[in-house]
């Protein structure tokens, strides 16, 4: 196939175009007779393209990305599972994608019905009291979720309670969070199974403490077997344990977070409940407390009222709102679709079958790559780059090469624990056959390193891009056409 | 176990279980302490068929209204045109995750970088990062842009007549975070600038933030404000809607520093409240206290032009908490709803769709004040497509008449004030029946 | 092995310092410009600012990190390395010609507390 490298605007020619709008029958030229000061002076530099051209523009676009409808996808943590195409064409439905938010709750019964049905469903999943399902995103439900946190502590009286304790292991974002909710963060250590130190967490629960923030299994995979101590010895001291969603995964049919003693949790919908990554988002990070802690929730409540009909309510000691409507309520639709086609019967099954095949392939692996911790892992694993150090490449180089052969790279580089991690997670969606197809293709590089070592430095060779000069792309941004081209120019 | 989504065979199981050297799937959750191993069925209903599912959905899906609406309130029901709908259904866009591996990710990060340029048009700003999660929360991270870039200054003043939807997700952002927020109530419907600058005398301001169209529809007037808050070493944010700014006065040309506003407005469905998209542009100065992602044009090894996540060391991953937001996505899918979207519609006809939206909220505005049930509440006051008029009559009623009638009528704000919106889809038949049934219900 | 000069002071944060009379010329070390690689931006604070020693008073990044500055003296900035701002690369190239500020310093003893080029040796070597 021919490469393609253009921009729209680069399609552009003056008076082409690409809709058609009703004729103007108003007769009242009312924009026009706006105030001047208010109109803008000088005129946007839009594309002018025809309909065609943009179908083709973005149709190849589309082809120049790699999703899991095109292949295997074990980026770590980020629980890269099937979405399903039902899903898709249900949360399409004008019935539910033509209603506004704020219309009367009588001509929106079914919207309120599914965010409330999705609600329960995952605070029976969850082994929590209620959820909120406005939070955007993973991120935004931690930080809504430590605003929960914090606002309990402030009704206790509590104000002095602002100390977050984050193990050293946790994704970015939870510190982020923290400290975006007005928290302050304290690490605690990993061992070096990255499980969290318990002796080293004793002393820093004080009557500063709001809580500590866990996810577990813990980024390397495996499971805090410690974690009912760490749950008392936290409540003791007055604080309250907040599960991290991420990696919730494994989970599923096996434990629930509430049943840990966490008392706060987001999920990420677009992990654990199939809907599409998008990219990037939307994605929706729902949040799941205990009974205690559900008047601070934020608004607006979907609530079921006595005559069974659903309604919107606002609580007077809810933290406030985080979202402008009711959030992500079409990637909402999407999980609801899912949770019902595998129901009770085949959603236990799910942390079970991201289990076997996190296990399988490592175990089928670790000949050639430094397995830093044995033993069981949940649905991913750590290697710390390839075992054979001598050949000098890296977890980058082996990323890359997987490129090549027609697989996304696993998550490099994270978690810091290791200088060479590769974070591996199949998801339960995958075949025997497609973790064969990727295991032998990891041994393929293992050898390649060794006997060919520059050509996988080298890697990709085959994309259509190959290595970036990310470098020249942070010292000299250029983040528009108009400085593309003016940069051009010169 | 086998399902359509989980496609183990029990001969693949065992196959699994004897590389691992293990009996049972169970036994690799012997680390699980005991008393927390779920055991029972969770009480959620039974696998549904896909026949059933659909059914299901049917089901809720007629207990909503689809309803001709006039109301906003910060989502518009404006035209989507189908093409863009059809090419979000590319899988390879909407099955990808970030683009952490730019080789095989130059989908997305070329359309990111086509949605930062199109922003930027329509805002006039430098710089625009990947998208925000809605127009609020982006609000709230213009706010905490300021509070970083304005050093050990942490009071942001903000005007009553941003949307009150957005400034209670300002406020409560504010409160956990520590900054001092202060709402500077409104004058006539609009910002009231005197009362800002003389909040800016005090010294200690880090930002100011300002609505256009504000929550009245009406398109505010920032004569001197600018200048007012820069010589008040603070920043000036303005939230804005990015389809009208095809038309109206830009935040670059207002002077601003940063624009923020929910993209809802470029097309998209109302979808019940989302999603939607948030966006935030700025100045080149304020680049590195911009949160989210951010692509940038770079060459790869052959020299071919090629994009690529730029700027990342400002981000949660590496900042931890350090950074300045939180946030570690972005409404990827929905930037590549606003890029198709503009594309198509172009540079003639934004502006043709502001003129029929505009020209059509003033046919509905004449016609409502003529009949003499209506007045204006801010008489005078230019508004674009949404605008508020005072009336005698019993809004909750004539909103459940008009509900009866397939319409979903203005936002009731209380004493007597109705706020209409018209878009493009609407007509003037459409506009002149809802202006019959009012007039019927009135006598 | 990186460069470490022995007529410098150092901060066990990898910056150093050069005291001319009242003013201390503050810089980051060979070791840091080495463990941070390709530096694409320097955050600096502004001619007048008030720094102190212990405190941040800016930042350096390459494309996938970051670290903060960390004022090896108090005092009120009263130059910037105004070169590092269209080509930060320069302290790659030679960390300790590319100095970032200049600070007139409100406490020349605060220096005694920094560490010698022998004993910064040995943190680098840990």
């Amino acid at each position: 196939m021919k490469y393609y490298d253009k921009l729209v605007f680069e399609l552009s020619r003056p008076g082409r175009k690409g809709y058609e709008l009703p004729a103007d029958n108003y007769g009242n030229n009312a924009l026009q007779s706006l105030p001047a000061d208010l109109l803008r002076r000088d005129e946007a530099q839009l594309p002018e393209v025809s309909e065609l051209d943009v179908v083709r523009h973005y149709t190849n676009l589309s082809m120049k990305n790699f999703g899991v409808d095109t292949g295997f996808y074990p980026l770590g943590s980020c629980t890269m599972k099937y979405n399903p195409k039902i899903n898709e064409e249900v949360a399409a439905d004008p019935a539910f994608t033509a209603i506004h938010p704020l219309q009367d709750a009588k001509s929106t019964q079914g919207a309120l019905e599914l965010y409330y049905n999705l609600q329960r469903a995952l605070s029976e999943i969850a082994g929590l009291h209620e959820f909120t399902l406005n939070p955007y995103a993973g991120a935004h439900g931690e930080l809504t979720g430590l605003m929960v946190m914090r606002a309990y502590h402030i009704a206790n009286g509590d104000e002095k309670r602002t100390k977050v304790i984050v193990p050293d292991s946790a994704h970015g974002t939870n510190p982020a969070s923290a400290m975006v909710a007005g928290l302050q963060v304290v690490e605690v250590k990993s061992k070096p199974n990255g499980s969290i130190d318990v002796e080293d967490l004793k002393p820093l629960l004080d009557d500063t403490v709001a809580g500590i923030m866990m996810t577990n299994p813990n980024t390397l995979g495996m499971f805090e077997t410690e974690i009912m101590e760490i749950a008392s010895l936290v409540h003791e001291a007055g604080g309250l344990l907040y599960y991290d969603g991420a990696n919730l995964n494994p989970l599923l049919g096996k434990v629930r977070p509430g049943d840990m003693g966490f008392d706060i949790m987001h999920i990420n919908l677009h992990k654990t409940f199939s809907t599409p990554h998008g990219g990037g988002g939307p994605g929706s990070g729902p949040v799941g407390v205990v009974e205690k802690l559900a008047r601070f929730l934020p608004n607006p409540k979907v609530v079921k009222n006595a005559d069974g009909s659903f309604g919107v309510s606002t609580g007077s000691e809810s933290l406030g709102s985080v979202s402008t409507f009711f959030g992500n309520f079409g990637v909402m639709m999407r999980a609801y679709a899912y949770i019902l086609t595998l129901g009770k019967e085949n959603i236990r099954n799910v942390g079970p079958l991201a289990t076997l095949n996190a296990n399988y392939i490592k175990e089928s692996l670790k000949d050639d790559y430094l397995l830093p911790i044995e033993g069981a892992c949940k649905h991913e694993f750590v290697f710390d780059g390839l075992k054979d150090k001598s050949t000098g490449v890296t977890t980058l180089n082996v990323a890359k090469r997987l490129l090549d052969y027609g697989f996304h790279a696993p998550t490099i580089y994270f978690p810091l624990l290791f200088h060479e991690s590769m974070m591996i997670e199949p998801t339960e969606t995958e075949s025997l056959e497609t973790l064969d197809e990727f295991i032998e293709v990891m041994h393929k590089v293992a050898r390649e390193a060794r006997e060919t070592p520059d050509a996988v430095k080298d890697a990709p060779l085959t994309t259509l891009v190959r290595k970036l000069d990310e470098t020249g792309a942070a010292k000299n941004p250029v983040l528009t056409y108009r400085q593309y081209l003016a940069g051009e120019s010169k | 176990m086998s399902n359509k989504f989980m496609p183990h065979t029990d001969a693949d199981i065992r196959r699994m279980l004897d590389k691992i050297g293990v009996d049972s799937i169970d036994d690799l959750y012997n680390d699980v302490p005991r008393e927390v191993i779920y055991t029972s069925d969770y009480n959620i209903p039974s696998a549904m068929s896909e026949i059933e599912l659909r059914r299901h959905f049917e089901e809720l899906g007629r207990k909503n209204r689809r309803l001709t609406v006039f109301a906003g309130g910060g989502a518009y029901d404006h035209y989507s045109p189908s093409t863009v709908a059809h090419l979000l259904q590319r899988s390879e866009f909407y099955t990808a995750y970030t683009p952490y591996q730019p080789e095989i990710s130059q989908g997305t990060l070329q359309y990111i970088f086509e949605y930062q340029s199109i922003i930027s048009e329509l805002t006039g700003m430098e710089a625009t990062n990947a998208s925000m999660y809605d127009g609020a929360t982006a609000t709230a991270e213009a706010m905490f842009m300021m509070v970083a870039s304005a050093k050990k200054r942490n009071r942001v003043v903000a005007s009553a007549t941003i949307a009150d939807r957005v400034l209670d997700v300002v406020a409560t952002y504010a409160r956990f975070h520590g900054v001092e927020l202060t709402v500077v109530a409104e004058k006539d419907g609009v910002s009231d600038l005197e009362a800002i600058k003389a909040e800016l005398e005090k010294g200690d301001v880090a930002g100011v933030i300002v609505p256009t169209p504000n929550k009245y529809g009406i398109i505010e007037d920032f004569t001197g404000l600018a200048d007012a808050i820069h010589a008040a070493k603070a920043y000036f944010a303005i939230n804005a809607d990015p389809s009208a700014l095809a038309v109206l006065r830009t935040p670059a040309e207002w002077g601003a520093d940063v624009a923020c506003g929910d993209g809802q407005t470029l097309g998209m469905p109302l979808n019940f409240g989302g999603p939607y998209l948030g966006y935030i542009s700025c100045a080149k100065s304020m680049l590195r206290k911009m949160p989210g992602r951010v692509v940038g044009v770079t060459r790869d090894a052959d020299g071919k032009r090629a994009f690529v996540l730029t700027l990342q060391a400002r981000e949660q991953h590496i900042r931890r908490e350090k950074a300045t937001s939180n946030i570690c996505s972005n409404q990827s899918l929905m930037a590549l709803y606003a890029t198709i979207y503009v594309a198509l519609m172009g540079r003639q006809g934004m502006k043709e769709l502001n003129a029929l939206a505009c020209d059509g909220a003033h046919y509905l505005f004449d016609r409502l004040t003529a009949t003499g049930l209506f007045r204006p509440a801010f008489p005078g006051s230019p508004f674009l497509k949404e605008f508020v008029v005072a009336t005698d009559l019993d809004v909750d009623s004539l909103n459940a008449m008009l509900l009866d009638n397939g319409i979903m009528g203005g936002i009731n704000l209380g004493e007597g004030r109705v706020e209409f919106a018209v878009t493009e889809k609407r007509t003037k038949e459409e506009i002149d029946r809802l202006v019959d049934l009012i007039e019927t219900f009135s006598k | 092995m990186s460069k470490i000069l022995d007529d410098l002071r150092y901060a066990d944060s990898h910056e150093w310092v050069k005291l001319d009379g009242d003013i201390a010329t503050v810089g980051i070390t060979d070791y840091a410009q080495h463990a941070l690689g390709s530096i694409v931006y320097v955050d600096m604070p502004e001619p007048g600012d008030e720094v102190t020693a212990g405190e941040e008073f800016g930042a350096v990044e390459s494309v996938k990190a970051a670290s903060d500055l960390i004022s090896p003296v108090s005092g009120e900035v009263v130059e910037i390395n105004s070169d590092l701002e269209d080509s930060p690369e320069l302290v790659n190239e030679d960390a300790f010609a590319n100095w970032i500020m200049k600070v007139k310093v409100s406490d020349p003893s605060e220096i005694d507390s920094l560490l010698d080029a022998a004993a910064y040796a040995g943190i680098c070597e840990e």
